[in-house]
């Protein structure tokens, strides 16, 4: 395995580079002055973009078609106890890398920080590192590592540029994930004690805890149960969600935008990396419960978001719901579900960050989230209500348009093994349109009353921020091939490791034939 | 010539002493510096104590922790006589029971 | 020639493209224009598709047009095709040619709009959803045009969105809709795992495998998406309400084409509902209802709009009829004529609001035949045609599906006779109110504002052409497939590739067939008749009672119970969110940090204190070590 992966190592370590250069870019912007933040904006903005141009390098050189880790880099960290620096990445976080390497930059030159620009940066920039380090990591203890650090630029983000309950929402965030995250750790100490004792040696390395054997089913299955709560809360799945809709609401655009664009997919990531893969065998015997409280949480949620009067907070509910898709996909285990959950994940990643900054840019212009102050926007601003238009369908998930795809796969794949959940599922994309055009009624159409008559047209820079997200939307719905190619052997490698496990359970895209008639 | 027979013994006492010596003077004190060297007093018992054991053992160890103790003792003060320091200037003639107005 | 299919629908989404660059730089009446040439040139396109197909052997009348592949994961590959064969070419036919002259018209009826090359930009955008709808060669490329129908029909349903009644009904019609593409989407999801593949050749072909259960699931499914988007029961409330659009777009996505999906889709279907004939029973039964139900309610509206509104959901009742009678050809044949004339009506009724200065409101009309000749003229023709006159259209069409019915059971036909002589009362209550009898709108001139000399006028012959030439379809469209002979059959040997083997042949015998048309033809002149008497010569009073004018209250009830229960559950959720589910989360950190503080006050902040403490505990310890003889 060693040989193998040093074999395929590239010779430069990119995964390393991008994870470091985002924090490298935080000292330097920490040790710019005070008094010129436009120096800072664009030393951030350097960093930003360099990561990003560096993940979409790695998109292009990514080979299509395996389904192992690539441009896998491996250093010895605490030796005793087998954890490294191990990173690497596979079709899957691939995808999450993107993502990120996309959204900082757009997130980070679409807003401006009202103070304290300096700091503001260098959080932003650790929160990048930390995101890109969660997801290239194979390494139980790395993972947690990069895990915790994510939370802390996110605290003081929410903390110190939110708006008026901030404190309140950013410490319910902290303890919140805190909490389940502990569990989480206590989980990684034992399966690596627990590797010890059957196999008479430590470890966290991913790679040599799902090749060396497997953990007797008892213990596995509670040391799943540890790792589904914290991801459970992350993600969020109901009823772990209540800090989602406030740290939402009370974060600065950006903090709202990274949160739900590509911390959330934390969640639902760890699921598939740390839940299925690692244990497979639980994962498969708790699927059920985690399907039910996804179920749950696209009604649950769907419901909530029509009830919200804040623009954000109607937002933030329908990430409950979009991601409760996602989770029913990932434990609907099969792999057309599964590459409908990741590809979800970029595309929630997508139109949800371009919602908030949406959103963020009404605030601006009007200083209110409410619904009800809002009326009128699409006769004065018909541009930006176009914008929010192709974005809103979107995320009702329109086919043509990213959002559908990924939801429809879900549906699709779930639906084979998990049909009643998916008839109840499908319920959650009629009430999507129910929320969102609700919404979009009650703020762009009628006539504006006089403080909303001078609502700003979008501006050419806010234009040019939006248009990357555009281009997305609608080339990941019509042509999702490529990203397809590159998920579903990683998918399937997964799921071979279930059927592996689980002497009754068959993946139905790996059987040949259909399944034929009659159930 | 009365040649006394120096066992580990009377360095264990002997550090026993300056112990209770130091911990008396932490717990009677006010004054934040008497305080402080109060538990100089304490650390350095022990040093002694552990040094004793290292030579009646003829173990190493126990003098290597010694070495440990002086450097976090000298940190110790470092920190310490700084918050003092600052205690002083900011409420000349404070003492250690003025520091509890910063509880929460 | 046929791998130009993909042509199509390209042409209207490249003017769509167009508009969306260039659109508000065009204007008026440019933008119209280009909007109108995309439409046109699709439907030159589609003719020369339609003869290339034509030239074919019938048994060789299938093609299909892989693009590229869509959506591939895991067994399921959905490609981005089109299949070109009759039935597809019928519809893109009537989709472009009606189209195009809506387009036309539209450019006279938009004039003035601040928003006009934005309708074409919608307008251009619907034909390209509609085209994908019917082209598609998988359910998901059908599906994909379906929804875009529904958007853009959202779109222009609340146009004019600063009026609360056009936004309200725009979200109404696509939240509606989304309520019938939940069945649409569970029918994928059965069909792919059924057969594992979403095409429809593919199903056409293999449909026989199927189970009973899994055909009936495909086939009930398919039709809770089929009466989403073509207004049946229970599902209809939505069209009614979209009158609120601009006439061209009433008549276009309302009437003629997007309504009509749902019908095509079930005929690309016919083959699962072949293999479960008893859904077929539910969709006729449902069919059937839904006429007469919506018949009901026209003959009590006063609304121009709104007559027009309840009568398309009456004939599109009977095309469903006809559908699960397994008289398709006759659907289609239906689907066709009543384009014709219902599109010609609807323009013929945004004439005459045109003319009226946006009044709605029949009761306000009246002699309008001098002053509109040529609206009155196209529009008396609509209205022969959708009475069931002989030999307009839509005598032989429907006459066709009660034909279907009868071999059904004598119960359906009965309830369709029923309807056809409803319809033929309200049009002719409407054609009576709006053209003849007394000029009312005299009386009404001063609510018009400060005019004074308020006087109706013709409409300019950017509208008037389009209605010239519908009327002229709607007179002769019957001649697609007249029933005298075989070879008369046009459409029936046209579509026969595609549903034959599905087809329900009737076994009435030629006289048995006559009896039933004569039957079908006394029931409209019974209608007109009645009409006639009660609103023209007025010898009996009218029969418009109030549970008929508001609908049998249907919608009223749903939307109460949409606003009261149905909103209080989604309260009490949101609620139970706030405070059940938050407050427990919030009362954990509260108690938490109660119980903090009362531990806390140990905490006394005497450094001597906490020695002491230390002290003592080091020597409690010292105690219980040796006390426990460990030391």
């Amino acid at each position: 395995m060693l040989l193998a992966s040093e074999a395929v190592a590239s010779p430069f370590p990119l995964l390393t580079a991008l994870v470091l250069l985002p924090l490298v870019g935080a000292c330097v912007v920490a040790a710019l002055p005070r008094r010129r933040p436009e120096i800072t904006r664009l030393v951030g903005l350097l960093f930003t973009v360099g990561t990003g141009a560096l993940s979409i390098y790695l998109l292009a050189k990514f080979r299509a078609g395996e389904a192992g880790y690539q441009f896998e880099s491996k250093h010895e960290w605490i030796p005793s106890w087998g954890a490294g620096w191990h990173v690497g990445i596979d079709g899957i976080s691939l995808f999450m890398v993107v993502l990120s390497g996309i959204l900082f930059p757009l997130a980070l030159v679409a807003v401006k920080p009202h103070h304290n620009e300096k700091a503001y940066y260098a959080w932003l920039l650790v929160l990048e590192a930390g995101v890109i380090g969660s997801f290239v990591s194979l390494d139980l203890l790395l993972f947690f590592l990069f895990f915790e650090v994510v939370l802390v630029p996110m605290y003081f983000l929410i903390g110190g540029w939110g708006y008026d309950k901030r404190i309140y929402a950013a410490t319910k965030f902290f303890v919140f994930t805190v909490a389940g995250s502990a569990l989480m750790l206590v989980a990684m100490v034992a399966t690596a004690a627990l590797y010890n004792k059957e196999y008479g040696r430590y470890t966290f390395d991913l790679v040599e805890l799902t090749t060396g054997g497997s953990l007797p089913y008892r213990s596995a299955r509670l040391l799943f149960l540890a790792f589904a709560v914290a991801f459970a809360v992350k993600v969020p799945l109901v009823p772990f969600h209540t800090w989602l809709p406030d740290a939402h609401t009370q974060a600065p655009t950006a903090g709202s935008v990274i949160l739900a664009g590509v911390m959330l997919k934390l969640g639902t990531y760890g699921l598939i990396r740390f839940g299925i893969e690692l244990f497979p065998e639980a994962s498969h015997h708790y699927r059920h419960g985690l399907m039910v409280l996804a179920v749950i949480g696209i009604i649950y949620g769907a419901i909530c978001a029509t009830m919200q009067t804040d623009l954000k907070r109607l937002v933030a509910y329908s990430s409950v719901a979009h991601l409760g898709f996602i989770v029913l996909g990932t434990f609907a285990l099969t792999t057309t579900s599964g590459n409908g959950a990741v590809l979800q994940m970029v595309n929630h990643g997508v139109s949800t960050g371009a919602l908030f900054l949406m959103v963020g840019m009404i605030y601006e212009r009007r200083h209110t989230r409410q619904i009800s102050e809002l009326t009128g926007l699409q006769k004065v601003a018909p541009i930006f209500a176009g914008a929010f238009t192709l974005v809103m369908l979107s995320s009702i998930g329109v086919p043509g348009l990213n959002g559908f795809v990924g939801e429809f796969l879900i549906l699709l794949g779930s639906f084979r093994t998990a049909r009643w959940y998916v008839v109840v599922a499908t319920v959650g994309v009629i009430l999507a349109a129910l929320y969102l055009l609700w919404a979009y009624q009650c703020v762009f159409h009628g006539e504006p009353d006089e403080a909303n008559k001078t609502f700003p047209e979008l501006k050419l820079s806010e234009g040019l921020v939006l248009l990357p997200f555009a281009v997305l939307i609608v080339v990941c719905g019509i042509y999702p091939k490529p990203m397809l190619d590159r998920i579903e052997p990683s998918m399937t490698r997964i799921l071979q490791r279930v059927e592996a496990e689980v002497p009754n359970f068959v993946n139905p895209d790996s059987a040949d034939a259909t399944e034929g008639e009659g159930h | 010539m009365l040649a006394v027979q120096t066992t580990p013994t009377w360095y264990l006492v002997l550090a026993a002493v300056v112990f209770a010596i130091g911990a008396v003077g932490v717990l009677i004190r006010r004054n934040p510096i008497i305080m402080f060297m109060c538990v100089e007093l304490m650390l350095n018992a022990v040093n002694l104590s552990f040094v004793a054991l290292s030579k009646a053992l003829d173990d190493i160890a126990g003098q290597t922790v010694v070495f440990f103790v002086l450097v976090v003792a000298a940190a110790e003060v470092v920190v310490g006589l700084g918050i003092v320091v600052a205690l002083l200037r900011r409420q000349p003639g404070a003492t250690a029971d003025d520091v509890a107005t910063m509880k929460g | 020639m046929l791998q130009m299919v993909w042509l199509i629908p390209a042409l209207p989404l490249l003017g769509f493209v167009l508009l969306l660059l260039v659109g508000p730089r065009l204007g008026e009446p440019n933008s119209g224009r280009l909007a109108t040439l995309m439409a046109a040139s699709s439907f030159g396109v589609t003719v020369a598709m339609f003869f290339a197909l034509l030239n074919r052997e019938p048994e060789e009348r299938e093609y299909v047009k892989t693009l590229f592949t869509w959506i591939p994961a895991g067994n399921l590959t959905v490609d981005f095709g089109f299949l070109a064969d009759p039935l597809s070419i019928t519809m893109a036919l009537f989709v472009t040619g009606i189209g195009t002259l809506i387009h036309l018209y539209a450019i006279g009826y938009m004039h003035g709009d601040p928003k006009f090359s934005k309708f074409f930009l919608y307008l251009n955008l619907f034909v390209f959803s509609m085209l994908m709808l019917v082209l598609g060669s998988n359910m998901l490329v059908t599906f994909l045009g379906w929804e875009g129908v529904g958007t853009c029909s959202y779109f222009l349903i609340s146009f004019w969105h600063t009026r609360d009644s056009a936004a309200t009904a725009g979200k109404k019609a696509f939240v509606t809709n989304r309520v019938g593409d939940w069945g649409f989407m569970v029918a994928m999801f059965f069909t792919f795992q059924a057969l594992g593949n979403l095409d429809y050749l593919h199903l056409k072909e293999n449909a026989h495998s199927l189970s009973n259960t899994t055909a009936a699931a495909i086939a009930l499914f398919l039709f809770i998406g089929a009466a989403g988007k073509s207004a049946q029961l229970p599902l209809y409330i939505w069209l009614p309400d979209a009158m609120e659009g601009p006439t061209p777009v009433s008549a276009l996505i309302h009437a003629a084409t997007m309504v009509t999906a749902g019908v095509f889709l079930m005929t690309r279907a016919a083959s699962v509902l072949h293999v479960v004939p008893e859904i077929g029973t539910v969709i006729a039964i449902v069919g059937a209802l839904t006429a007469l139900f919506a018949a009901t309610v026209a003959v009590a509206q006063n609304d121009i709009k709104k007559v027009l509104a309840y009568s398309t959901i009456s004939q599109l009742g009977y095309m469903f009829l006809a559908v699960g009678s397994g008289a398709y050809v006759a659907a289609i044949f239906h689907m066709v004529t009543h384009a014709f004339f219902k599109a010609l009506m609807f323009l013929g009724s945004g004439s005459v609001i045109h003319g009226m200065h946006n009044e709605q409101d029949m009761r306000r009309m009246g002699m309008l035949r001098k002053l509109m000749p040529v609206t009155a003229i196209t529009f008396i023709i609509g209205w022969l045609a959708i009475a069931g006159v002989p030999p307009f259209s839509g005598f032989w069409s429907k006459d066709e599906i009660l034909l279907g019915a009868w071999g059904k059971s004598p119960v359906l036909w009965a309830v369709g006779l029923v309807t056809a002589l409803l319809t033929a009362y309200y049009m002719t209550r409407q054609v009576i109110m709006v053209f003849f009898g007394d000029a009312r709108w005299e009386s009404h001139a001063e609510e018009h504002g400060a005019h004074g000399d308020f006087k109706p006028h013709e409409s300019p012959w950017i509208m008037l052409a389009p209605l010239v030439v519908l009327a002229g379809l709607a007179a002769v469209g019957g001649g697609l497939n007249l029933p005298f002979t075989h070879g008369t059959k046009l459409l029936e040997q046209w579509l026969e590739p595609v549903v034959g083997e599905f087809e329900h042949h009737s076994s009435v015998t030629a006289g048995g067939k006559f009896g039933l048309a004569i039957a079908a033809t006394v029931a409209s002149l019974i209608g007109i008749a009645v009409a006639y008497s009660i609103y023209e010569k007025k010898r009996r009073p009218a029969i418009e009672p109030e549970i008929l004018a508001r609908g049998w209250r249907y919608d009223e009830v749903i939307s109460s119970f949409m606003g009261g229960p149905g909103r209080k559950l989604f309260e009490v959720t949101a609620l139970a969110d706030a405070k059940v589910v938050d407050g427990l989360v919030n009362k954990i950190g509260n108690d938490t940090q109660d119980i903090g503080n009362i531990i806390r006050k140990i905490q006394t902040g005497y450094v001597r204190q906490y020695a002491a403490g230390i002290g003592i505990g080091a020597v409690l310890l010292l105690v219980w070590f040796v006390s426990r003889g460990v030391l």
